[in-house]
């Protein structure tokens, strides 16, 4: 028995949410009396054991070029093949691209139950009960898992890490690698900017700003704050962004701890997506607009004229 | 070809969300059922698109869930397909439905089976890549674009910071999402004609839940807004930076 918890990497990079995971899995094992390894699929850059700063005991490493790509059939029967081999009890993904690709998969593999999008640790002294997003972060649930093997996606951003200090050691592991079940023609990398779900700042605008040209005062907040950048439903319908910008109950889900939201109404689906904000500021023209009853801060101005001002007084404040 | 679509029923996105007895259950009264975005925009329009280039194909709809589901898959008959089948079971699990749709899936030899990236009352990110490992066939998560040139398929498909193209064999599962095509409106000859398809009522396989919902919970309400006049953004950055603390 053991949490074994599936470390994801970016062009063999660790990410933030994988480290979140990791420190997820590390507490969640210590509430359960046993140990948190971690498995690495591929070649990774970055320096493994520093995952014992998260309180993972042994990481497993299967190395090979072959994993570059996540495929999803492959990776799956790899990580069910560990599974089986270390005892795993629970089994741990980020709940990002990767996790929603691969946990479904390995979840029936085990007969294993499936909970995505946790947003707390679980209850573990009586069954094993655990909180998730539902309604797309207008409620949550609290599910019991009866399967021996648990499986569960972390959601990004609701969990602080912990520093733990263990000293982690990298093993390899060799298990049978099956074939490639699809085969990758391309891929576009955006490189330079904060993926929107992991990112702590989120500056995000409306049809309020006019037209895609009007974006660049978002830009300059969203630079000055080192935050993402997301727009509302029908900002990305009119192609004045792009579609992975798109927050709200059919696009993406985010929780920073700072979501400053420009020129948008607040519509109930708009809200869904970005509610579990630690702040929110609104910035808007119209005092009557929804999203100040969601809001914590707000300004009701023109935002020509705002957002300007405050990325300088935002720039005043980082230069003391 | 033979292609199936899920399809699930939701609570419009303009529901109010509220729990009953006891918080253990949703409170369905006066609320207005949809298809599930995802499955309604992208899975099925997109089969719709395929059948319209190819009327050979077969296309074929599928949704888990009792009687109340029907008038859910009568409006998605009307934007298109030849028939459709709901397995009559209700369930929260969703090994459960995915077990359903396998075993309904596995004895019609579909080429193609897309479901919506995820439901948006669950939110479970799950159903698609269940029945994939179930049939032991390729998944597609999270496609937002999917081109069929007779032997092979092209899908493009939303990765950790990007997106990969890939190539795959069929049959094999696909998860769509935005991009994968545009919402329709149905019209009257589409309502008409989905009156007579033939909506087939399916029974359920044999199948233990592996999770249930033990109670619901409603997020802390706000305290409410602190307004910051116009022309004190100094202000405001003081807040964020010494009361929230988040800058
Ligand atoms: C099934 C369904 C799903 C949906 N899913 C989503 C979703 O996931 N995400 C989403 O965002 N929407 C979604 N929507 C759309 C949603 O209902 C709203 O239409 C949308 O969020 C409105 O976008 P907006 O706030 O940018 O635009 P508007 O509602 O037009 O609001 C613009 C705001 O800008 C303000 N403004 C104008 N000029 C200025 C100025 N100079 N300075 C400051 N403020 C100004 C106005 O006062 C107004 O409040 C969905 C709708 C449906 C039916």
């Amino acid at each position: 028995m053991s949490v074994l918890i599936f470390i994801d990497h970016s062009d063999g990079h660790l990410k933030k949410a994988s480290f979140e995971v990791a420190s997820f899995g590390a507490t969640l094992a210590k509430q359960m009396n046993t140990k948190a390894n971690a498995l690495v699929l591929g070649n990774v850059f970055d320096d493994l054991t520093q995952l014992g700063n998260y309180g993972i005991n042994k990481i497993y490493q299967i190395q090979s070029d072959n994993f570059n790509h996540v495929d999803v059939k492959m990776f799956t029967s790899l990580i069910v093949q560990v599974v089986k081999q270390v005892d795993a009890s629970v089994v741990l993904f980020s709940h990002s691209q990767t996790g929603k690709a691969l946990a479904p998969g390995v979840a029936v593999k085990l007969n294993a139950g499936l909970v995505t999008g946790v947003c707390d640790l679980p209850k573990t002294n009586e069954g094993f009960i655990v909180k998730k997003t539902v309604f797309s972060g207008k409620a949550f649930a609290w599910v019991s898992v009866t399967s021996p093997i648990k499986v569960l996606t972390l959601n990004p951003n609701s969990f602080s890490v912990q520093i733990i200090n263990e000293n982690a050691s990298v093993e390899p592991i060799t298990v049978p690698i099956p074939n490639a079940s699809v085969q990758v023609a391309a891929t576009n990398k955006v490189t330079g900017e904060v993926p929107l779900s992991e990112a702590d700042i989120v500056v995000s605008g409306g049809r309020g700003l006019k037209g895609p040209e009007n974006w660049g005062i978002i830009e300059d907040l969203a630079h000055a704050l080192h935050a993402a950048t997301a727009c509302s439903r029908p900002v990305a319908d009119a192609h004045w962004r792009p579609h992975h910008e798109h927050v709200g109950q059919t696009g993406v889900q985010i929780a920073p701890n700072l979501y400053i939201a420009i020129g948008i109404s607040g519509a109930i689906q708009h809200l869904a997506g970005v509610n579990r904000s630690k702040t929110i500021v609104v910035i808007n023209k119209d005092p009557e607009a929804p999203f100040f009853k969601a809001a914590d801060y707000g300004i009701v101005g023109d935002a020509f004229e705002v957002v300007p001002k405050l990325t300088a007084a935002i720039k005043e404040m980082q230069s003391k | 070809m033979k292609i199936l679509v899920c399809i699930s029923k939701t609570p419009d996105t303009t529901a109010k969300i509220a729990f009953k007895n006891n918080n253990t259950q949703f409170e369905d009264a006066g609320v207005q059922w949809i298809i599930n975005p995802y499955d309604e925009w992208y899975a099925l329009v997109k089969a719709i698109e395929l059948k319209e280039k190819d009327p050979s194909i077969v296309l074929h709809l599928i949704t888990v869930g009792g009687a109340d589901c029907d008038a859910i898959i009568r409006k998605a008959l009307a934007l298109g397909g030849d028939e459709a089948f709901r397995v009559d079971v209700e369930s929260d699990d969703s090994y459960v439905i995915a077990s359903q749709i396998a075993a309904f899936a596995n004895k019609g030899n579909y080429d193609l089976i897309f479901t919506g990236k995820e439901t948006i009352d669950y939110n479970g990110s799950a159903i698609g890549g269940m029945i994939a490992a179930l049939l032991d066939l390729p998944y597609l998560s999270l496609s937002t674009q999917f081109e069929w040139n007779g032997t092979e398929a092209k899908v493009t498909r939303e990765i950790e910071g990007g997106e990969e193209v890939d190539l795959v064999r069929l049959p094999a599962v696909i998860s769509c999402q935005k991009g994968m095509a545009e919402q329709r409106i149905p019209n009257m000859r589409g309502i008409m004609a989905a009156r007579t398809k033939p909506l087939k009522v399916i029974t359920p396989i044999a199948v233990n839940a592996l999770t249930h919902i033990v109670t619901y919970e409603l997020p802390p309400a706000k305290a409410g807004v602190k307004l910051v006049p116009a022309d004190d953004v100094a202000g405001l950055v003081k807040l964020l930076h010494e009361e929230a603390k988040v800058i």
